[in-house]
């Protein structure tokens, strides 16, 4: 930039209160919400608010990790989401060593369909849905919820892999081939190690959609003991009192796993969010 | 290669074999994901398809009737449908033009030459914060700060913008306001990753090249940050449409589609209808509808991903 120290000062101060109002905008609701889960149930509310008040206990925290119901939440969700998560990664690789190294009559098609089920609305296949697990018979159990949530995670994962996968010399797999070993040994033992960052990438992006859906959570499962965090907070606002205190720590407490993620794989996480819109 | 040849000269009977399952291994590869999406894609789409021609499906005594058109003459011709349609319409395009906006300017300030590195990561994890949250959560928070007696409506008051307390999710006319701000809230970080991978990409000359021309700031941003940025800003802006259409858990945990459907859309009338009403057939019909829109809008996503290829 051209200009005196007087002007770049100014340009300076002027980014600083907009990078301060930014932050505002995107950081003080969330700092609300965990501030609240400190309060009292009749201090949420209190006129004025304050940030912090007398009332500041972990009595909600408590609350919500001395109760065998509402752990039973986290249980569920961290079973499904872990089981979606593998399921998902290992099925991707499979597909994504297909679209990446063979080329085959239907590749164009199937590599189509695959980006089209991203804009197959979940509500759509809700309706069919209940029927077929029903008829299955697997409502109200994990396998409904693992299964109807691949179809959501599974066409990111496999764009994602294939992507990796492209990125990757076909040197690599041929000399294996040559030295006499099959296409599934060259996958399981150059491939998959030295795509460790893209498997990450898929993982933790999986994970993240898995913790957090929602509808087929609530229309597939029917008892409180096949319920996940999200389902469980929407039955705790159903209820007649109000806990918005337990409500908001179970909120703070079911961000967690999602929040530590984020933070330790920030990298894998940003190419998980732009996988699906900059490169298909 | 070599092996391949040396095979057919010693092995010829398998010389069939080998080259069917050479044919055959990319779908072995593939099949658990093509038994998947068969299963949970392609099977489903058309039951819903069949459903939407029919009569007293699922749970009515009677038994099904084809009736063809006619479930789709119904719902098109309804006021409720309508209004559901527009306010879904009014949802995606504010959200979508809102996050674009939003996103945009975070990531150029996150991109400004005049701050050091360390102080760019660490506001770049509080940018990126709100998506960090899944939807019922983000209804609850928001529950929490637009409640009548809730901290939004006390600094507003405060600072003289309102008039009164506000029932921000419970008053017809702002409802739909306030539901969609709050997913403009919990949505524009896709967009200022996104942007901040497109930024990063622009090469220094062309900036060096429009300053030596005598471009001034927004000179630069219109004639080469914008260009430059318009095949990411097409694929986020249609797929991020598609996206806005399929919320349900949002709408459902805040308003419900209340007060009197003034936030009802396309998704919480369908599950309203199929769940509450157990109008299977109407369902299916309104579901149909929602699958032909966010298709129309893929197709042109999908072509404008082809063109980056290119």
């Amino acid at each position: 930039m051209i200009g005196t120290r007087r002007q770049i000062l100014i340009r300076k101060i002027l980014v600083w209160i907009a990078l301060i109002l930014g932050a505002c905008f995107a950081g003080l609701p969330v700092l609300w919400m965990v501030s609240s889960s400190f309060k009292s149930n009749l201090e949420i509310f209190a006129y004025p608010p304050a940030l912090i008040d007398y009332s500041f206990s972990f009595q909600a925290y408590q609350a919500v990790l001395s109760d065998p119901g509402q752990l039973r939440f986290f249980f569920n969700s961290y079973l499904v989401a872990i089981l979606v998560t593998i399921c998902t990664v290992i099925t991707s690789i499979l597909a994504g060593y297909s679209f990446s190294r063979y080329d085959f009559r239907f590749k164009k098609i199937l590599n189509l369909i695959i980006i089209g089920v991203q804009s197959v609305p979940p509500i759509t296949l809700m309706i069919p849905y209940f029927g077929l697990i029903v008829w299955l018979g697997i409502y109200n159990s994990y396998a409904a919820l693992v299964l109807t949530y691949m179809v959501f995670t599974l066409s990111y994962a496999i764009i994602m892999m294939t992507g990796y996968f492209n990125t990757l010399p076909r040197d690599l797999d041929e000399a294996v081939m040559i030295d006499g070993g099959g296409s599934f040994v060259t996958l399981w033992r150059i491939l998959v190690p030295i795509s460790l960052p893209g498997i990450v990438a898929v993982g933790v992006y999986t994970f993240m959609l898995a913790w957090n859906e929602f509808l087929f959570a609530l229309t597939l499962t029917r008892t409180n003991d096949m319920r996940t965090v999200p389902i469980g907070i929407h039955l705790l606002m159903g209820q007649h009192s109000f806990e918005w205190n337990q409500m908001l720590a179970l909120s703070v407490l079911g961000s967690l796993p999602v929040l530590i993620l984020f933070l330790l794989f920030q990298r894998y996480f940003i190419a998980g969010m732009s996988a699906g819109s900059v490169k298909g | 290669m070599a092996t391949a040849t040396q095979r057919e000269i010693t092995e010829p009977a398998n010389i069939g074999w080998e080259q069917k399952k050479r044919r055959l291994l990319p779908y072995a590869y593939l099949s658990p994901t093509l038994l998947l999406l068969a299963a949970l894609t392609v099977v489903p789409i058309m039951t819903v398809f069949l459903y939407s021609l029919v009569d007293n499906v699922i749970v009515n005594p009677n038994p099904p009737e084809f009736v063809g058109l006619e479930n789709y003459e119904e719902v098109l011709t309804n006021r409720k449908f309508r209004g559901a349609l527009s306010n879904t319409m009014y949802f995606a395009i504010v959200s979508v033009v809102a996050h674009f906006i939003i996103g945009l300017a975070f990531a150029l300030l996150l991109n400004s030459r005049l701050l050091s590195a360390n102080v760019k990561a660490v506001f770049r994890v509080i940018y990126i914060l709100p998506w960090v949250f899944t939807a019922s959560i983000i209804a609850i928070l928001w529950r929490l700060l637009l409640n009548p007696h809730g901290v939004v409506n006390y600094v507003m008051l405060e600072l003289g913008l309102i008039p009164e307390l506000l029932e921000w999710l419970s008053d017809r006319k702002l409802a739909l306001n306030a539901v969609t701000f709050i997913n403009i809230w919990s949505g524009y970080p896709f967009y200022l990753v996104s942007f901040l991978a497109g930024l990063q990409g622009i090469p220094d000359d062309l900036y060096e090249s429009g300053r030596v021309d005598g471009g001034n700031a927004w000179q630069l941003f219109l004639h080469i940050t914008l260009p430059q940025l318009k095949p990411i800003i097409i694929s986020l802006a249609l797929l991020d449409f598609i996206w806005t259409i399929h919320q349900f858990t949002l709408i459902w945990m805040t308003t419900g589609g209340g007060p009197l459907r003034s936030t009802e859309v396309l998704s919480t009338y369908t599950y309203k209808a199929a769940f509450s009403s157990h109008e299977y057939s109407i369902a299916s019909t309104i579901a149909m509808v929602i699958l032909a829109i966010c298709t129309f809008v893929a197709i042109f996503y999908v072509r404008s991903q082809r063109m980056a290829d290119e």
